[in-house]
């Protein structure tokens, strides 16, 4: 987590670059020249998160290790809207394994690399939730306790979207998913089951594990990068939203994940060796409500009636995640008083608490986000033209 | 066949597969119309300056000022700044101290010796402007620019109109005012002072166009019941006594009547020529004074006493009658019979102004409606080539709107005399609070000017408000929102999903149509709104 102090420069650091920063201080993102490891052309859904999510990873990641880096791809929408036969979006070397398996190849990647004498070179592997929190879980689990020598990137869009929205163990409660429909008395997804990998990649004692956002592109850079400054296995867990199976708008996608912190649904922060050891704090927290609003797969939460009960629970959720990474408070970083005051690049202490939203249009609390909601659940089966080429 | 085993075709990179063919909505970028620029009566392009200042190039935002205003460090001070109040930045925490960098910037331009070189071919052509008030020196300025020559003539004996002999010098020094008129004058402008026009007639066969701008000089008179030995003053005259004649004698406990910024000044000036007292005797109530608050506050600071709700039913030597006043329901106010005394050694009456207009009697075309000239869209009088604008036209009177008929005459008077009609851009769509993103500008508070504390002021008009240091103006200047304007943060840049956005050498950015799959991201994370979706046509 970044936190270096940036002196005011109209956008701080929130912003992706600052033409008012020294090129020392600017992104990896910002730069022309940026590897853009998954290039023009690829088949993700208009908004994708992950695919933004994979590029801002990659090319960190690119940048870190000056370009001498290896990936492994498990199956799942990043590699399907990638390298359709015989083209590809990957601007670094890729390799696609099953789906179950990219931690354990990325194993092997490492150990051949270690074999032949290459230190410098790399392994980064990324799977999608469902190719991490499930099925490859077990080679995840082998790899930490190996302590291999990759960094693990999860991208997690809390559902199986390549194959039709199917219910992940990072599905979240009360989510609608094609297998936890929005029917019967407890519609949508159980609460009380489901997997919170970095916590269990914690419990491995592994040397680094991390969330981020696709919202929040400073402490994502920042934390590949001390990620990739590191040795042994880690752990980076990237919150990606899916404009296609959430039902949302494919414009909200930055928006939804912020939503996401400055709520406390999904709480952002680093842990070494199992303990946490910074947490970004909420800069302007929102009620969870805020969150759910933008997304069709939370629809039935509000109607035809709203369904307090429900609400309720998923706000004690990020009041847990709130109490748990303490993301209330300040990061004993003065306010500035005159002249070039400095403030804290990726960590913000909350300056104006419990604002109604934040103030973007179109507005999370009224009509636009919610009109969207009005239609059908998405059936990514019956999507047009775009996705027609993916394996469901 | 040299491929690999079950290989059958090259690697292709997904550049080939153009995916914009899915858009059904296009992101374009879009310069819209901010608040502050649309507020503002001189029509300066303030986000534009302010963006030139943001990364400390002061010369080159004050030359992008000077295409709209040559007197910045005037109205850095004087100016109510409409655009402050317009400010986008004021819905998330305080507008923008845009006046404040107005100001740095032009005592920057003076410290400096910055000037405007005059580069247009000469016309031939020579107008004359007559009034070197803000009206009249923004004309003559622009005039010159655009290669006329200009002759500035003034009844009196310094320029400057109403800038110098009604404006107070602890509002602005007559040094600042000095500089910024010379660098004008130096520009080519043969200034004629002391020479009063009692006829524009004869101008109008002389000179190829004539721009009107001589101020409202007269002071309104109230009829006030009066003994033969009460001191009744005008608050126009007091202000320009100060300034050009010895220091009128108000005596110790004056009496100024009136609510406007002129009555302000006035009771402000009393008390810094040595009055203990400075009462304003208004009709109504402070919220309805049309005197700007700033000035109310600074003058209940160094201790003006304000006396609402009051009227003058008598003045007589040394002592005023005083009539209660109440607002009736539509807010006018009406006598109660209540009477009081008040003692006075001078009353100074500030009941608004009037232009005099003798000079322009029997010209033909000219229209006179309730004292000021009419004139049409290009600021022109019904005599053909006969311009007039400032205080002596139906405007609000301040030096900014001044300032901006100054321009608007000069453009308006170079399209006459080259016989075409002057063509005005229609202005862009507003950059709306709703289109920004808030989320990504720092919290950063307002940086506001200090001033001289109250007790220390009078006696003295050493200037109230100082200036913001290279510092402050700099981290004001950062505040700015540049509202539908890109500022150059590379969010578009970043959070294209497809790689689709193209980033110049020089900070401006393209869209690539050929891999834009329209998701609007761009749109909805640009902090500045300055990107807008458009529906594709097929």
């Amino acid at each position: 987590m970044t936190t270096t102090p940036v002196r005011f420069y109209q956008v701080g650091s929130f912003a992706v670059g600052n033409r008012l920063l020294a090129p020392e201080l600017a992104s990896v993102q910002s730069d022309p020249d940026r590897a853009n490891a998954l290039t023009s052309g690829h088949r993700a859904c208009q908004g994708c998160g992950e695919a933004l999510g994979a590029r801002y990873v990659l090319d960190a990641a690119m940048a870190a290790a000056g370009g001498r880096m290896v990936t492994v791809n498990a199956t799942g929408c990043l590699e399907v809207f990638s390298t359709p036969y015989p083209e590809s979006s990957w601007r670094v070397p890729w390799l696609h394994s099953v789906f179950g398996n990219a931690p354990a190849v990325a194993t092997g990647v490492a150990a051949a690399l270690r074999a032949l004498g290459r230190d410098d070179i790399r392994t980064v592997a990324q799977g999608g939730d469902g190719g991490t929190v499930d099925i490859g879980f077990a080679c995840l689990s082998g790899m930490f306790e190996r302590n291999d020598d990759v960094l693990y990137i999860c991208y997690d869009n809390q559902a199986y979207m390549n194959t039709g929205v199917q219910r992940s163990g990072a599905t979240p409660p009360a989510a609608r998913t094609a297998t936890t429909q929005a029917v019967g008395p407890h519609p949508g997804n159980v609460f009380g089951q489901g997997k919170d990998v970095p916590r269990i990649a914690m419990a491995h004692e592994i040397p680094y594990v991390a969330t981020a956002t696709v919202a929040d592109l400073r402490d994502l850079e920042a934390k590949v990068a001390k990620a990739m400054a590191m040795h042994g296995a880690r752990y980076l867990h990237v919150f990606v939203p899916c404009p296609l199976g959430w039902g949302a708008a494919s414009s909200h996608t930055v928006r939804i994940a912020r939503l996401a912190t400055e709520s406390g649904i999904f709480p952002v922060f680093e842990a070494e060796h199992g303990e946490v050891t910074s947490v970004r704090k909420i800069r302007r927290q929102v009620p969870v409500e805020e969150y759910l609003r933008l997304q069709g797969r939370y629809a039935h939460l509000f109607r035809p009636t709203r369904n307090e009960e429900v609400l309720t629970r998923l706000q004690a959720a990020a009041d847990r995640n709130i109490a748990r990474y303490g993301l209330l408070g300040d990061d004993a970083v003065p306010e500035p008083a005159s002249g070039e005051p400095v403030l804290v690049g990726a960590a913000p202490h909350l300056e104006h608490p419990a604002r109604p939203s934040d103030h973007h249009a179109p507005s999370t609390s009224a009509g636009p986000g919610l009109d969207l909601h009005g239609n059908p659940a998405p059936d990514p089966r019956s999507d047009p033209a775009p996705r027609a080429h993916e394996e469901a | 066949m040299d491929k690999p085993f079950a290989i059958t075709l090259d690697l292709g990179s997904s550049l080939a597969n153009r995916t914009g063919a899915w858009r059904v909505e296009r992101p374009v970028y879009r310069d819209f119309l901010p608040p502050c620029n649309k507020a503002c009566p001189a029509g300066e392009n303030i986000q534009q300056w302010l963006y030139d200042a943001e990364d400390g190039h002061y010369e080159r935002a004050w030359r992008t000022l000077m295409a709209d205003n040559p007197l910045p460090a005037v109205m850095g001070r004087v100016c109510y700044h409409p655009c402050q109040t317009a400010c986008n930045r004021g819905q998330l925490d305080e507008a923008v101290g845009i006046n404040a960098v107005e100001r740095f910037l032009g005592d920057e331009a003076i410290r400096q010796g910055w000037t405007v070189p005059v580069t247009a071919p000469p016309s031939g052509k020579h107008v004359l402007v007559v009034g070197s008030g803000p009206t009249g020196l923004a004309a003559a300025y622009h005039l010159r620019l655009l290669g006329h020559d200009v002759t500035l003539r003034d009844a009196a004996p310094r320029p400057g109109g109403m800038m110098r002999y009604g404006i107070p010098a602890y509002r602005l020094p007559r040094d600042v005012l000095d500089a910024e008129i010379q660098r004008i004058v130096d520009m080519g402008v043969t200034l004629e002072l002391d020479t009063r026009v009692t006829t524009v007639q004869p101008d109008l066969e002389r000179f190829d166009a004539v721009l009107l701008a001589v101020g409202a000089q007269i002071g309104r008179r109230a009829y006030v019941p009066a003994g033969e030995a009460a001191r009744i003053l005008d608050a126009v005259q007091v202000l320009r006594d100060v300034e050009d004649a010895d220091a009128p004698q108000l005596g110790r406990r004056v009496v100024v009547y009136g609510g406007g910024n002129t009555a302000v000044d006035a009771a402000r000036t009393a008390r810094r020529l040595g009055a203990e007292e400075a009462i304003i005797v208004y009709r109504r109530t402070r919220e309805r004074m049309p005197a700007h608050d700033s000035e109310v506050v600074e003058a209940l600071e160094e201790g003006v006493q304000m006396k609402w709700l009051s009227t003058i039913a008598h003045a007589d030597e040394g002592r005023l009658t005083i009539e209660k006043m109440e607002l009736d329901e539509t807010g006018f106010p009406r006598p109660t019979g209540v009477l009081e005394d008040l003692e006075a050694d001078s009353v100074v009456l500030a009941l608004g102004q009037e232009a005099d207009l003798s000079l322009v009697e029997g010209v033909s075309g000219l229209v006179v409606e309730d004292g000021v000239v009419a004139v049409d869209e290009r600021l022109m009088t019904g005599h053909p080539g006969l311009f007039a604008g400032g205080d002596m036209v139906p405007s609000e009177r301040t030096v900014t709107v001044g300032v901006g008929h100054g321009k608007r005459a000069a453009r308006n008077i170079d399209a006459y005399l080259h016989g075409v009609a002057s063509e005005a851009a229609p202005p862009a769509p507003d950059a709306e609070f709703g289109a920004l993103n808030t989320w990504y500008y720092a919290d950063a508070p307002h940086q506001v000017r200090p001033r001289l504390e109250g007790p220390r002021r009078a006696g003295t008009f050493d200037e109230v408000v100082q200036g913001l240091t290279a510092e402050t103006a700099l981290f004001e200047a950062r505040r700015c929102m540049s509202c539908g304007n890109c500022f150059g943060c590379d969010n578009c840049f970043g959070v294209c999903p497809d790689n689709a956005i193209i980033k110049h050498p020089d900070g401006t950015y393209e869209i690539d149509y050929d891999y834009c799959k329209g998701c609007g991201l761009c749109v909805e994370e640009c902090p500045c709104g300055a990107i807008e979706m458009v529906p594709e046509t097929p």
